[in-house]
């Protein structure tokens, strides 16, 4: 045996350590579980991610694929031991500049790369960068600052400070510290003492019956299981979902399985134990049944039916309609027809579901993580069947989200176990789990067609898209709602009529994916432009701006636009650009050999919150007697920043500096309900809510100081000084009386989008603010090989204000990368790529430089002006990207991604060759 | 409690692997992905701390490698002409972590159709060195690797190096991959060169051969054959044409249909000879 009796030695950030894990053991998993150091990351256990990156003898490894037996006598440095003694070092202090960490999941391991290649090239360049980070995945920040992150931290010029301020500020995010140090805590990083490992037995059909044998045996055949879960051990509701009469996903399945990857059992034990089984070995009788797969299939009249009470398989249907679509077409001097078709697209944010569940007498609390702790508290009582109040969520930082993680995962199931045996139980999933059973991007099939006159002006649009729900309906009414409110795009129309449709199959749950099907439908909306503006003879862009929606414009759900409609300054903005790379492709032209280039323009709308629902938030502010101010945050950040701007914005308002606030995020027993991290809310909803806490707190401390609005604040220890003109009030904090939670004073703020419903045409204000965009990509083909790379992208952004400039660009760069994924290689297949090799998102050599246009015109409601970008970022890129590839060979594909065998059988049915 | 053998000498894990049922293991990576919600069931032997599996050695015949060599080492250190294609190959497999774990002969043992190792060995006509107690035998890597994960190496026999014959004239090599996005891609097709020219550029071996397109990498004799004696200044991209794929027997799957991976590789066929007539033609 390699491990002597005294264990096996090695250095471990410059300590001498001994361990005493099996020499097989992955050195990821005894970094973790054996010394604590949590900070390298689990992203995929098959060396796919890079999250778990540590240096071995000074060079960059996969943690997750060294044994331990191989480490004997070498050197490990994690990113626990990068920090210098003092303070984070220079390559840290770089990220956070930058705002290289968002989620902060990919951190570490990026982390590492970078360190082991400033040992080897202290001054690299771009291309050396890229290079020594390309095996490390990220999700949210496109790369484009982390490349930026290194190349500063290996420059000779000091470090940037950071800027003062608040509102409008490029503040270094609060979060940043904990993520580049690998202190923060995410789902799989912590664990009560003693807890008991679950894991579940997945469906390995697409469709099935089943029966279950004898558990009872198979338990006690496997010391250390403890207790195995079927569906008839659910206390209250076996069954989750996003809508009250939606509940139609069970947490574990009863007799029938709809989709692969869906949990049938629960096994809860001891770690060793629950890994050890084969689920092979479960006394599990499948019976597969023929499955339901795309939206044809599930539509043709002798189709089986997913669901009993949906004969059809039909979900729900969404429609818009104003005016007479068919006339206004018909009376078009110009018209032009699009049929699209898209792939379930998976989230693969890099930290794969995890938590814990810990049972206090009749009350049970989880950690996890998530993006809506309140929905979670919501369906974890219904299926314990308890009162929401005896449940607690406290999110973990949440390794990236991206709309799968508004359904709730582990979360039920944890509770369940943990309230039956009254014993803490966690567990992990692995990323194939993780694949096959988490929501994804729903396919779409689309027809549209639109019209124009002479002048120009667009006339009538028809669409239709049906989008295939999967197995369940979690979020697809959603996606039904929404698509047919922005299927248009952003333009004026005299006509519309948008129809959809939700289709249950037998694919995986489609749910939430940054843009509830709007970038589907932009595929299909920008494509149309193009089209007719080239039989106008028009230019592409200005055919665009011509049609933009402006301040005062009715849209065609009949809703008015106030200001706040910055689109055609965006236009405006890229236009420049575009005629200098139009006239620059144009000289090129017919010298290019096999390789084409072509440039792409898309715009978007995008409504931010809920459809014509409330979707209210509420957030709170403290002053303590110690002269400290505690923002409960119940936002969650899954890394987009909402737990840096909600002190910023509230700082601005109360007058106050950032410093001075701590923060308690989204624990559901001391934060308010700020609704959940989705549709691009939280910096219009929360964001509001938050300047009305600072606003209430400052009211109060004016009326305490008996001060007028424009008195300034300054907190010095528990002396608080309000200054009004040359009059200054001092108020000691220590003589006022502490209310609850020790605070003298507390702020509150409350803010719900002024929305009104639609009635059965789809007319009425879906939303009481939008966000807009256009962006530019170019793009080359190889006309021989089918390939497209993105050579640049400009993204030109209607944000209001920017909270956080810095911030606000990172989405627009991490959605940019998801939008090149959609476009050109993302294509989930249940159970032929459940893994992160087999499934590609883009790398840091796919994501070209981006040039990023802020349009600041401010938004009457967003709070000093600003809205929301998260999903805005994502939604033009894949639509400019098929523009651009269109103008490069004349061929517009039909059927995302864009793969180089669909785009190279493309060109040769359109005879264009190199 | 698992098996965990790593023995420092060849004689020790020769003995193991002659009386027991081993799982050997080099860098670990391919062992590993393979096991994500598994533990590892058979016993490892670990062979990376065998020092006669390491380096790289000029021979009379030409060169030795170890079969526990690491790309990364393929791909960094300095070395002669016939080792671009080999260096090239490197620097595709996975990311850095990988390339420095995975080695020489875990990739070939592996065999994987797509193994990015493959086509260069395969194309330098390389020949692995086979060890068991029972003796040594040497056979071409065309003959070692039979199929999807299958090869003819015996139970009880460890890949111990892989010979490269010294080229007979200046060697140009190299190696075309292509996939879906710039990193960390398993390979939709990949093409191994290695030509061998006279002073005056005239092929006096050429090595071609072609990964993910059949259950192994194939050689392609017939362009082979048309190369033979052509001279590298002339357009060699005109010996390539469909006929010259038959060996090949390509698959529809998530990374590209048959069809499409014929075509490619057709396209990065002539590319590749094109790479290597170049600077040939610059320095005439």
């Amino acid at each position: 045996m390699v491990a002597g009796p005294g264990g096996l030695r090695f250095v471990l950030n410059g300590r001498p350590v001994r361990s005493r894990a099996p020499a097989g053991a992955r050195l990821a998993q005894v970094l973790r579980e054996e010394f604590g150091l949590t900070g390298t990351k689990i992203g995929c256990d098959a060396g796919d991610c890079g999250a778990c990156t540590v240096l071995l003898d000074g060079a960059q490894v996969c943690a997750c694929l060294v044994p331990v037996g191989q480490i004997e006598g070498g050197r490990v440095v994690t990113v626990e031991g990068l920090a210098e003694k003092n303070g984070l070092d220079r390559l840290q202090r770089a990220f956070l500049i930058t705002g290289a960490a968002q989620c902060g999941i990919c951190t570490p391991g990026m982390l590492m790369a970078a360190a082991d290649l400033l040992a080897r090239r202290p001054s690299p360049d771009e291309t050396e960068v890229r290079d020594a980070i390309g095996g490390v995945l990220c999700r949210c920040t496109g790369y484009r600052k982390i490349v930026e992150a290194v190349l500063l931290a290996a420059s000779d010029r000091p470090l940037p400070t950071e800027p003062d301020g608040r509102m409008g500020a490029r503040r270094i995010r609060l979060d940043g510290p904990d993520k580049v140090a690998g202190r923060a805590a995410f789902g799989a990083d912590r664990r009560p003492r003693e807890a008991l490992e679950l894991r579940l037995v997945r469906s390995p059909h697409h469709r099935a019956r089943f029966g279950i044998g004898d558990l009872e045996g198979f338990r006690a055949r496997h010391p250390g299981i403890l207790r195995i879960l079927t569906a008839a051990d659910i206390p209250g509701r076996n069954g989750f979902g996003i809508y009250p009469d939606l509940k139609d996903q069970p947490v574990l399945a009863a007799g029938e399985v709809r989709h692969r990857g869906e949990p049938v059992l629960a096994l809860v034990g001891t770690p060793e134990a629950v890994r050890k089984v084969d689920p092979e070995e479960l006394p599990i009788a499948w019976e597969p049944l023929p499955p339901v797969f795309g939206i044809e299939a599930a539509l043709a009249p002798d189709a089986p039916v997913v669901h009993a009470g949906r004969p059809d398989n039909v979900l729900i249907e969404g429609r818009v309609r104003r005016g007479e679509v068919e006339t206004a077409l018909r009376g078009s001097a110009v018209r032009a027809e699009i049929a699209v078709e898209t792939s379930f697209v998976e989230h693969a944010y890099i930290e794969p579901e995890a938590g814990f569940a810990v049972r206090r007498g009749d009350s049970i609390e989880i950690f996890a993580t998530t993006q809506a702790p309140y929905m979670d508290r919501e369906e974890v009582a219904a299926v314990l069947g308890i009162p929401a109040e005896r449940v607690r969520i406290v999110p973990s930082a949440c390794g990236g989200g991206f709309g799968g993680k508004l359904d709730v995962s582990v979360q039920p199931i944890l509770a369940v176990a943990a309230w039956l045996l009254d014993r803490p139980v966690r567990t992990v999933w692995s990323r194939p789990e993780s694949m096959a059973a988490s929501t994804k991007r729903h396919p779409a099939r689309i027809r549209a067609e639109a019209g124009a006159d002479t002048e120009g002006r667009l006339t009538g649009f028809r669409f239709h898209g049906d989008f295939d729900t999967g197995a369940y309906a979690s979020w697809g009414p959603t996606v039904a709602q929404r698509v047919p409110v922005h299927a248009t795009g952003p333009y004026r129309l005299r006509a519309a009529l948008c129809t959809t449709r939700g289709i249950y199959t037998n694919g995986p749950p489609a749910g939430a994916f940054r843009g509830f099907g709007v970038p589907q439908a932009a595929i299909a909306h920008e494509a149309l432009m193009d089209m007719l503006a080239d039989r106008l003879g028009m230019d592409r862009l200005e055919f665009r701006l011509a049609n933009a929606l402006r301040p005062g414009d009715v849209t065609h759900c009949g809703q008015r636009l106030g200001d706040g409609v910055a689109l055609a300054a965006c236009l405006e903005r890229l236009r420049p650009i575009w005629r200098e790379e139009r006239d620059r492709l144009a000289a090129g032209r017919g010298r290019e050999g096999p390789l084409r280039r072509g440039l792409g323009i898309a715009c978007m709308w995008y409504g931010l919150g809920n459809t014509s629902m409330s979707n209210p938030s509420t957030m709170e502010v403290g002053l303590s007697q110690e002269g400290r101010l505690t923002l409960y945050n119940g936002a969650v950040d899954i890394g987009q920043g909402s737990a840096t701007i909600m002190v910023q914005l509230c700082a601005e308002a109360l007058g106050l500096p950032m410093e001075l606030f701590d923060q308690v995020l989204g624990d559901t027993a001391r934060t308010r309900d700020a609704g959940k991290t989705s549709a691009s809310r939280q910096t219009l909803v929360s964001g509001n809510a938050a300047r009305l806490a600072g606003l209430d707190l400052r009211r109060q401390i004016l009326r305490l100081a008996n001060a007028g609005p424009d008195a300034e604040l300054r907190l010095e220890g528990s002396l608080l000084e309000v200054r009004e003109g040359g009059r200054l009030r001092e108020i000691d904090l220590r003589r006022l009386v502490p209310g609850e939670g020790g605070e003298v004073l507390r702020g509150i703020g409350s803010w719900d989008p002024p929305t009104e419903p639609l009635d059965a045409d789809g007319q009425g204000v879906p939303y009481a603010s939008y966000g807009f965009a256009a962006q530019m990509a170019l793009v080359e083909v190889d006309l021989e090989l089918g390939t497209t790379r993105p050579l640049r992208i400009w993204a030109a952004h209607d944000v209001g204000r920017a909270v956080n400039p810095t911030l606000v660009e990172g989405q627009i760069e991490g959605g940019i990368a998801q939008g090149i994924g959609l476009a050109l290689m993302e294509e989930f297949v249940p159970g032929r790529n459940e893994n992160l090799h087999d499934y590609l998102i883009p790398t840091v050599g796919d994501v070209p430089e981006i040039e990023i246009h802020l349009i600041e015109e401010g938004d009457p409601l967003g709070p000093f002006g600003a809205k929301g970008v998260g999903e805005p970022a994502l939604i033009p890129t894949a639509p400019a990207i098929l523009n651009a590839i269109a103008d490069a060979t004349g061929v517009r594909p039909g059927r995302v991604p864009v793969t180089p065998d669909r785009l190279l059988a493309a060109l040769a049915a359109a005879k264009v060759q190199g | 409690m698992h098996i965990y053998e790593r023995p420092r000498d060849l004689e020790t894990a020769l003995a193991l692997l002659a009386e027991g049922d081993w799982q050997v293991m080099a860098g670990g990576t391919d062992i590993y992905p393979a096991r994500v919600d598994r533990p590892l069931e058979r016993p490892l032997l670990d062979i990376t701390a065998i020092e006669a599996l390491h380096g790289i050695e000029e021979t009379g015949e030409g060169y030795r490698l170890g079969a526990c060599l690491r790309w990364s080492e393929l791909r960094d250190r300095p070395l002669p002409p016939i080792f671009d294609g080999l260096r090239k190959a490197a620097a595709t497999i996975g990311g850095r972590q990988i390339q420095n774990r995975a080695t020489l002969g875990g990739n070939l043992c592996n065999a994987s159709p797509a193994a990015d190792g493959i086509p260069v060995l395969m194309a330098l006509e390389a020949v692995v060195e086979l060890r068991s107690l029972r003796g040594v035998r040497r056979i071409p890597l065309v003959d070692f690797v039979r199929g999807n994960r299958c090869t003819a190496l015996a139970p009880d026999e460890l890949l111990t190096a892989v010979l490269l014959p010294r080229p007979r004239g200046r060697s140009r090599t190299t190696f075309l991959k292509l996939g879906s996005r710039a990193h960390l891609v398993i390979s939709i097709t990949m093409i191994a060169l290695a030509l061998d020219c006279d002073p005056a550029g005239r092929i006096l071996r050429a090595g071609v051969a072609v990964g993910a397109c059949a259950p192994t990498a194939r050689r392609l004799p017939l362009l082979e054959s048309r190369l033979l004696g052509r001279d590298l200044a002339e357009p060699l991209a005109t010996a390539v044409d469909t006929a010259v794929l038959a060996p090949l027997a390509p698959i529809d799957d998530i990374r590209g249909t048959a069809a499409y991976r014929r075509r490619a590789t057709l396209v990065l066929l002539r590319r590749g000879l094109a790479e290597l007539a170049t600077p040939l033609r610059g320095a005439a």
